[in-house]
């Protein structure tokens, strides 16, 4: 990743769990130690714009009570492709990146092991596709946690293992 | 979606169980390495998941974490976390090698680890067990060693348990006097399992 540039001091916006955020440039967008959760960027290289959504689950319709829309794919998607066309984001402009989607745990537990992180993933992808939002690149599955740093002045995504140097998408 | 509020009283109650629960696994962990091993627990109490975070270090800590399924009377997770180097402590431990030794997991390392959590969970649950006289049975291990987030929001949102608070007893074992292993023992419950609890001890559920 470059440094930043001296008298433009980047922003740093971080995005909780089941939560999204919406940046211009130089702001970053950061969120914490993804597991089988995905982080979704959207960004309009035009205005240099980004939006960053932390997602826990694919599907909300399995669930009674929803109290964190930004939780579940089906409902934290359109949120976030709502907020970014709120600030003059044009949808045939955006670009959708995903990381995230890890099965963090072995073992022989198989109630356990479900698959949320490939079902996450499989999730967001086909909510991007169905709104016409390509995405640019991936970082996804695997069995490492991930911490990413999406950067609004030039769409860059930045991923941070325990472990390895970061590496950018 | 929270707790019902527990009183002083009751929360002193399951301090005391998550004590007697921890001097059960502590003597089962001593047996398995045959070594003295003295325990402190410095706190327990019901925390929400971003001040659970916060109390074990942070999102991108590096934790080992064991954890198993409790089935019967009073379903849940119990998960075992330890910080990075206790963890590789945990392991030296086990095999009997000079504290300091074990500077990655492999297969094997990672197969000591998730036996001690199996033994530590699995006696800590059947102390509670048979001090309440709950049914209480466990499952077999999971073991993750990253970034305490990625593993704790994986681990929520596999047991379908995210918006609740969790209770936590903050666990401190001494090797001989000189290694110290951190951790934090955690127990998710399925609704009720609680009230359920309390009800055992001799609390009128509320």
């Amino acid at each position: 990743m470059e440094p930043a540039k001296v008298g433009n001091n980047p922003v740093e916006i971080q995005v909780g769990i089941a939560d999204y955020k919406i940046g211009r440039e130089p702001a970053r967008l950061i969120t914490l130690g993804l597991g089988s959760c995905v982080g979704v960027s959207l960004y309009d290289p035009v205005l240099k714009l980004g939006g960053l959504l932390h997602l826990m689950l694919p599907d909300s319709t399995q669930f009674n009570n929803v109290t964190k829309p930004a939780k579940f794919a089906d409902l934290g998607i359109p949120l976030l492709i709502d907020e970014m066309r709120k600030n003059g984001a044009h949808l045939n402009r955006l670009q959708a990146k995903l990381v995230g989607g890890a099965q963090m745990f072995s073992g022989l537990d198989n109630k356990m092991i479900l698959n949320i992180g490939q079902r996450n993933v499989e999730k967001a992808r086909a909510l991007l596709k169905e709104a016409g939002i390509p995405i640019l690149a991936e970082e996804v599955g695997g069995n490492r946690g991930r911490t990413m740093i999406f950067d609004t002045s030039n769409g860059q995504v930045s991923i941070r293992m325990l472990g390895s140097k970061l590496k950018v998408i | 979606m929270s707790y019902r509020h527990l009183s002083p009283v009751e929360l002193d109650a399951l301090k005391e169980v998550g004590n007697i629960g921890l001097g059960n696994a502590v003597t089962s962990l001593a047996q398995l390495i045959n070594r003295r091993v003295n325990m402190r627990v410095p706190r327990s109490s019901f925390l929400p998941f971003e001040e659970m975070i916060e109390l074990v270090g942070g999102y991108e800590e590096l934790v080992g974490c064991v954890s198993l399924r409790v089935l019967g009377d009073a379903p849940g997770i119990v998960l075992y976390i330890f910080d990075g180097e206790s963890t590789l402590h945990l392991v030296d431990m086990l095999m009997g090698l000079p504290v300091g030794t074990t500077e990655e997991l492999d297969e094997l390392a990672q197969s000591a680890i998730k036996e001690i959590g199996n033994v530590l969970t699995g006696s800590f649950v059947s102390a509670i067990s048979m001090m309440t006289g709950l049914n209480m049975i466990t499952t077999v291990p999971l073991f993750a060693f990253d970034m305490l987030g990625a593993v704790l929001t994986s681990l929520m949102v596999a047991a379908g348990r995210v918006e609740e608070q969790v209770l936590v007893i903050e666990t401190e074992l001494f090797h001989e006097d000189e290694t110290l292993i951190k951790g934090h023992f955690f127990l998710l419950t399925e609704p009720g399992a609680i009230d359920r609890l309390m009800a055992a001890l001799g609390f009128n559920e509320g």
